[in-house]
């Protein structure tokens, strides 16, 4: 098909979970010296493939070539042994090691006769590796004082230092700032150019169209086609993932803003986190909330939700102060919170599809102590169909659910709430385009129907296309108010980096 | 042709066998229990017989009902090493008020739940308000307790209890011992409380994810403390039931009992890590270690060997059930 060397190749594979199937006779061949983008809505199956190609899970059938010769993985050493490296949508460092013991993690470097571990060698090497990609962490720190951009330098680091010919990257900028992602795409064309060959998976096409030389699709499971990236384009690429024409991303904003005011606050402060912020919802409102990351903005929501403790101002809901003292306090108040981290602070993985969604509402599911479990049936049946969640059972463990589906059963969970006011961080992280235009009509149906919801977001198309208004943080405090129709990418930046330039 | 008939076989294969692991991941324990009654009655025939088997009943119901007390702790992420000690106290408590032959029964015994109860609620406060490891809170219970108990007896045995007393661990009701009955109905009532109410979704939810179920706006304390009293509970429950059964309080009564208690948990697929188990499993858990005890001792195998047998199949009955995701 291509010229070029192939570095790694899937041929059929299929790989079947309890009887169901997640992949069908799937194939990717990935060439030397490129970045090869994975495609597909939630659920596709492109994290399974993966796995199976770094060794986690063993496919049911097909069979795995690397430069040519078969190869069979029973474990992620293996992989790692074939030059395949991982760096997984869910990051899993120990955090109470060092940076320089993570990365050498189960090959540390020893002095060669009592076999004690060499540290000097290890945080040279580590210091030397950061230098050759051009960052600047500190070898000998805890990985539980990073960012959480920095640990996945960190893991990519690691990857390479395997000396990996393929590097799969699975959704790897879902929590990076903007120049963050810069960094990371520079180190990418680094490694390109050394002939290693990237697996990209993205649901951010601007990012695809800017890094892939191959696109990959994956529909339900099934291989749909493999494309050079530019023979393809924007709407093509969502045709041939969806299935069918998506022309629309953002629904018609309906005019569903009223005077009344649903929430407002005003003048408040958490040290460390904002100062004197204050602003008004409107019933059936949307308010994008968006400034860079650690702008204050989930410190504001978590404060509304009781989280994070207030020095001073006050909440009001339509004009009624309130004392929030914690989520419990917030939900009766009619308040929803869809965390940004979904699974830290929103699912229990352990525990069923079902389970998960009803959890903060039980209230209406028991008649006195007990449970009234048809209901609950009925009523989370229904959500699974209307949020269009992709489980071959609502008793699935939400831990096997793709992480778009993840997304949903947050939102499923808080919609059962029946809140007035739903703040949503970033609602949208990890999902795909289909799903996401789902989530955006909601969004606005739920307007119509009298919600008001604060968006906060990194994502400038979004908060664009779906605010009424928006706010703009910099370092803990409101820069500036917009309306979508004056407002630009550009101005939103600058009001964004305000307090930065300006001190 | 050849390869025609091949392919239709895999996926034959495909079909059943992710079905047949599961079946066998998720009863295996019930398969391990089977091969041992199986294999010590074929090597001793005095085990299948009736007066054996109620014997057996017997001796497990102690420690089944106190390893269901333990699961609900256990499936928060938390333990309970107070249990023996607690069963100890509220015997010599119940005992105390037993005594002689016009004492007020009900009164005994709602005096050793009570105390139960209270031990159980202060594990569950430090616990939950004060968020003190588990492990260290009631392992200060389990000496505080025992000390009370030697303290309250003045370390001496408390006997002569009431007749109509000592039904309750001798006594039978259709043939089968009051104890067991007792067992039968604490599981079921556990049973529907951990399957089909708020509080049960509530403790796997803590136990699986805390902070999600803080978020969630769960009272995580309260769901704490809830599992804490019912393991005090049960363990007042216990400590009665033992009383009744020896005719008498004794202050070293449930010694390591805590660790049977446990070690049924784990056999029977709760994990410790929390949020994962099931309560029925701990009842083939309890079973398990009952049949092994019972067994042993009716081979004649030296109470030393007895112990080496015992961590064994412990360790083995986990190491088959791991296959559960
Ligand atoms: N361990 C598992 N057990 C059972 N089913 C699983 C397991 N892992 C994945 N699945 C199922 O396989 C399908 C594919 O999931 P996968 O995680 O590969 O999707 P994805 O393409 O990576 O989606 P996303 O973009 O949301 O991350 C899903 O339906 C999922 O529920
Ligand atoms: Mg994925």
């Amino acid at each position: 098909m291509y010229d070029q060397q192939l570095l790694v190749e899937m041929k059929g594979i299929s790989k079947v979970f309890n009887g169901v199937k997640a992949l069908r006779n799937v194939s990717l061949k990935i060439r030397k010296g490129t970045v090869h983008a994975l495609m597909g809505e939630n659920g596709a199956g492109k994290s399974t493939a993966m796995k199976i190609l770094s060794g986690i899970h063993k496919p049911t059938e097909g069979s795995i070539l690397v430069e040519g010769k078969e190869i069979f993985l029973d474990n992620p050493k293996m992989a790692l042994d074939n030059g395949i490296a991982m760096i997984h949508q869910e990051l899993s460092p120990i955090f109470e090691m060092t940076v320089a013991e993570n990365i050498f993690l189960g090959r540390e470097p020893i002095y060669p006769k009592i076999h004690l571990v060499n540290y000097p060698k290890m945080y040279k090497d580590t210091k030397k590796m950061f230098e050759n990609l051009g960052l600047s962490i500190d070898p000998k720190q805890r990985m539980k004082e990073l960012s959480v951009s920095e640990i996945q330098m960190v893991e990519i680091v690691k990857a390479v230092s395997y000396d990996s010919k393929v590097i799969i990257m699975d959704e790897p900028t879902s929590s990076l700032a903007d120049k963050e992602v810069e960094q990371l795409f520079s180190i990418i064309n680094r490694l390109k150019k050394e002939g290693k060959g990237i697996i990209y998976i993205s649901h951010k096409m601007d990012e695809i169209f800017q890094i892939a030389d191959d696109i990959t699709i994956f529909r339900d499971g099934e291989y749909i086609s493999t494309n050079l990236a530019k023979t393809l384009d924007h709407d093509s690429l969502i045709k041939q993932m969806v299935g069918r024409e998506l022309t629309d991303i953002f629904p018609e904003r309906s005019k569903s803003v009223k005077d009344q005011i649903a929430l407002s606050v005003e003048g408040i402060t958490a040290k460390g986190y904002f100062q004197n912020v204050s602003f008004q919802l409107r019933e059936g409102e949307i308010l994008g909330l968006t400034g860079l990351m650690g702008a204050g903005r989930t410190e504001i929501a978590k404060a509304i939700f009781g989280m994070i403790p207030l020095e001073s101002g006050t909440i009001k809901l339509k004009n009624k102060e309130v004392k929030i003292k914690g989520p419990k306090d917030a939900i009766k108040h009619g308040i929803a919170f869809v965390t940004e981290d979904r699974k830290e602070e929103g699912l229990v993985l352990p525990m069923s599809v079902k389970q998960n969604i009803t959890i903060s509402s039980l209230h209406k599911f028991t008649s006195g102590p007990m449970m009234k479990r048809d209901l609950e049936t009925q009523v989370v049946d229904d959500m699974i169909k209307k949020l269009k969640i992709k489980t071959y059972s609502r008793n699935q463990l939400v831990e096997t659910l793709s992480g778009g589906n993840q997304q949903k059963i947050v939102l499923a969970k808080w919609l059962l709430t029946d809140p007035k006011v739903l703040i949503l961080d970033e609602p949208t992280r990890g999902i795909d385009i289909g799903a996401k235009t789902e989530i955006y009509k909601l969004m606005d149906q739920l307007t119509k129907e009298g919600y008001s919801i604060i968006m906060i977001s990194s994502e400038m198309p979004e908060v664009l296309g779906m605010s009424d208004r928006i706010i703009v943080l910099s370092e803990g405090k409101v820069t500036g108010t917009l309306r979508p129709k004056e407002a630009t990418q550009e101005k939103i930046l600058s009001l964004a980096t305000a307090n930065k330039m300006g001190v | 042709m050849n390869s025609h008939v091949s392919t239709n076989n895999t996926q034959l294969i495909k079909k059943r066998s992710p079905k047949f692991g599961h079946l066998l991941s998720e009863y295996g324990i019930l398969l391990a229990l089977t091969a041992l009654v199986i294999v010590i009655t074929i090597l001793s025939p005095n085990f299948l017989t009736t007066s054996n088997m109620l014997n057996l009943f017997k001796q497990v119901s102690i420690n089944a009902i106190l390893a269901i007390g333990m699961t609900f702790v256990v499936l928060t992420k938390g333990i309970d090493l107070s249990v023996g000690s607690i069963l100890a106290f509220s015997g010599i408590v119940t005992a105390s008020l037993v005594t002689g032959n016009d004492t007020n029964l009900f009164l005994g015994i709602a005096a050793g739940l009570g105390t139960g109860l209270v031990l159980g609620l202060v594990n569950g406060l430090v616990v939950a308000k004060w968020k003190v490891a588990p492990f260290i809170v009631t392992l200060g219970v389990m000496s505080i307790a025992r000390g009370l108990t030697y303290i309250y007896s003045n370390g001496r045995p408390i006997s002569g209890l009431s007749n109509s007393f000592l039904v309750i661990g001798t006594g039978g009701f259709l043939g089968i011992p009051i104890s067991v009955w007792i067992v039968l109905i604490v599981f079921g009532f556990c049973s529907v409380l951990l399957y089909r109410t708020k509080l049960g979704r509530h403790i796997y939810a803590v136990g699986g994810n805390e902070n999600a179920a803080k978020t969630s706006g769960l009272n995580v304390d309260r769901t704490l403390m809830s599992v804490y009293c019912i393991s005090g509970l049960l363990a007042g429950l216990a400590g009665v039931l033992l009383t009744s059964r020896v005719s008498s309080g004794l202050p070293q009564a449930g010694m390591s009992y805590e660790l049977d208690a446990i070690a049924a948990v784990v056999i029977g697929g709760t994990s410790l890590a929390g949020g994962r188990g099931r309560l029925w499993g701990t009842l083939v858990g309890a079973l398990i270690i009952g049949v092994l005890n019972n067994g042993l001792d009716l081979l004649a195998v030296s109470s030393y060997w007895q112990q080496v047998v015992k961590g064994t199949i412990i360790i083995i009955a986990v190491l088959v059930d791991r296959k559960r995701v």
